[in-house]
């Protein structure tokens, strides 16, 4: 039964990296094809890092993923800390809402936000609204939701007492907010901010319809590459996507267990 | 008073942002499904959605076959997951989510070059004499695209639901006679019904609404309701997109209601 399950594990795994593995074996292919490999080179790495457009999507991407994520942390929480005072019937009108970003398609949520800046364009008698501007609008839209859902946990969890103790004390409201009701959220803000900055790199569907034949991002960028007769420019791309992805992950997880170390020593200390 | 004031005022304008970019375009979607392309009152497009009818039931059924065969593979491996040692249940979860990271548009592109005409299969297969064999271009090929993108939204929620899964209930059953396929279908199966109705969505929902996937490995022979949505705003046709976009968005939240509506029945059920 172990072997077995064990043997399941690895076909599933193998199923699931057997297509990574091929773009990055083919991303070192001397020659133009993406199925024949005919000896090693690193010349379609050379051309991506010519490759000024896709480069200056890269920076697109980067900033908007910053941007985006930063103003909806700020304007996420915020939203939190009031949906947590609200009534229990505004409450379940707000949260509906706010999940509708999450539950309709994609292509319905690009679509629709894109008809609306379409509108306000001819409204205001402009032809090509289209562009940076309505793509951060748009992140910052469907970053939301996440946000907020991750923070509101935090917030029913946060003893009502504490709070209480520190008005009683003569602490201002704001005061109160950043002392006491942050530093015991912070995790969920931490955990949506990096949420909104994945989902924003990460996102194609709406970002198609929203930004226009202007500005573009990295997912754009591959979707016009995929588009023509492809090169392996396109591979060394995604290797390198992977190997960031990968390496910001082992970071992640070696500072979690050095975390958890230090707390376990501390709490050895402390018995 | 004061308070609630205060903390009204904290949130509104998220409330503002929402109200504008989320309710208003929603009802732009039904407003320019109404309309025609001057602006004037229309149900020209309700009436030629009819035209559309066999695109939305190949998406459906392409989208329910995907979603299927997702429960079918996730379903063993996250209960197996869920059963093995902490220090493997992290690893495996890490390599579960990790492609996820990779932009599908990345994973897709792969699958392409793995099983066009002259891919790495069939120029394997010939150095052997085999093939070459017709692969992209089918509907098992969008299925396969689809299942390959969207299996860690099924296995991550269907995991997350079996851990909680007390592990002396497990052994209680065994204790009491059930056999493996009782164990499975009168215990493990209910207290899973929420991961897997997620599990469902999860993967249902860009499955059917897919157009990059079927474009790719589809060719022109299985046209999703995506990619009809897509060419009607490139060709101006923005009234029609609106029109099947509001069908379909109509359509899933159907299904999402109904899904949910089962789950809460089962949860009743138990707690009988």
């Amino acid at each position: 039964m172990r072997g077995i399950s064990k043997a399941y594990m690895v076909l599933v795994m193998v199923f699931l990296y057997a297509p990574i593995a091929v773009l990055i074996f083919f991303s070192f292919n001397a020659g133009n094809s993406t199925s024949v490999f005919t000896g090693f080179s690193l010349q379609w790495y050379k051309e991506l890092f010519q490759d000024e457009e896709t480069l200056s999507a890269l920076y697109n991407t980067l900033v908007v993923a910053l941007l985006s994520s930063g103003i909806s942390t700020v304007l996420g929480t915020a939203a939190a800390v009031g949906i947590n005072k609200l009534n229990k019937w505004m409450k379940n009108v707000v949260m509906n809402i706010t999940n509708l970003p999450m539950m309709n398609p994609d292509i319905v949520t690009g679509i629709s936000m894109m008809l609306l800046f379409v509108f306000a364009g001819s409204i205001l008698g402009s032809d090509d609204v289209l562009g940076f501007g309505t793509l951060l609008i748009a992140h910052i839209t469907f970053n939301l939701p996440y946000v907020i859902l991750s923070v509101l946990p935090k917030l029913r969890q946060l003893d009502s007492h504490l709070v209480e103790a520190a008005e009683d004390l003569g602490c201002p409201a704001n005061k109160t907010f950043f002392k006491v009701v942050l530093p015991n959220i912070m995790s969920g803000v931490i955990t949506g901010f990096m949420m909104a900055f994945t989902l924003s790199i990460d996102d194609f569907v709406i970002s198609y319809f929203v930004s226009g034949p202007s500005f573009q991002t990295l997912p754009l960028r591959i979707y016009s590459m995929t588009k023509r007769v492809v090169r392996p420019s396109i591979n060394a791309l995604s290797t390198l996507i992977f190997v960031s992805i990968l390496v910001l992950l082992i970071v992640i997880n070696v500072l979690q267990a050095k975390d958890e170390k230090k707390a376990e020593r501390r709490r050895r200390a402390a018995k | 008073m004061v308070k609630n004031k205060k903390s009204f005022f904290v949130g509104s304008p998220y409330y503002i942002w929402m109200i504008i970019f989320i309710v208003v375009p929603m009802l732009m979607v039904a407003y320019y499904s109404f309309t025609d392309i001057d602006g004037n009152f229309t149900l020209e497009n309700i009436k030629n959605l009819s035209e559309y009818a066999d695109t939305f039931v190949l998406s459906i059924f392409l989208g329910a076959v995907a979603t299927l065969i997702c429960l079918i593979i996730a379903y063993p491996l996250a209960f197996m997951i869920s059963r093995s040692k902490a220090s493997t249940q992290k690893m495996m979860i890490m390599l579960v989510m990790l492609p996820m990271w990779m932009n599908l548009l990345l994973r897709t592109y792969s699958w392409m070059t793995i099983i066009e005409d002259t891919g790495i299969i069939n120029s394997l297969l010939s150095k052997i004499g085999i093939g070459p064999f017709h692969m992209i271009n089918t509907a098992g090929a969008v299925v396969l695209g689809m299942v390959y993108n969207f299996l860690p939204y099924m296995i991550l929620p269907l995991y997350s639901a079996m851990t909680k899964i007390d592990k002396n209930v497990l052994e209680a059953a065994e204790d009491l006679g059930a056999n493996m396929f009782q164990r499975v279908f009168k215990v493990i199966f209910p207290l899973s019904v929420p991961g897997v109705v997620s599990g469902i969505t999860m993967v249902f929902v860009p499955s059917v609404s897919t157009f990059y996937i079927s474009q790719k490995l589809g060719g022109t022979g299985y046209t999703l309701i995506g990619d009809v949505i897509d060419t009607q705003f490139l060709n101006s046709g923005r009234n029609m997109g609106a029109t099947l976009s509001l069908v379909l968005m109509v359509l899933i939240l159907l299904c999402m209601l109904l899904m949910n509506q089962f789950a809460s029945n089962e949860e009743e059920a138990m707690l009988v």
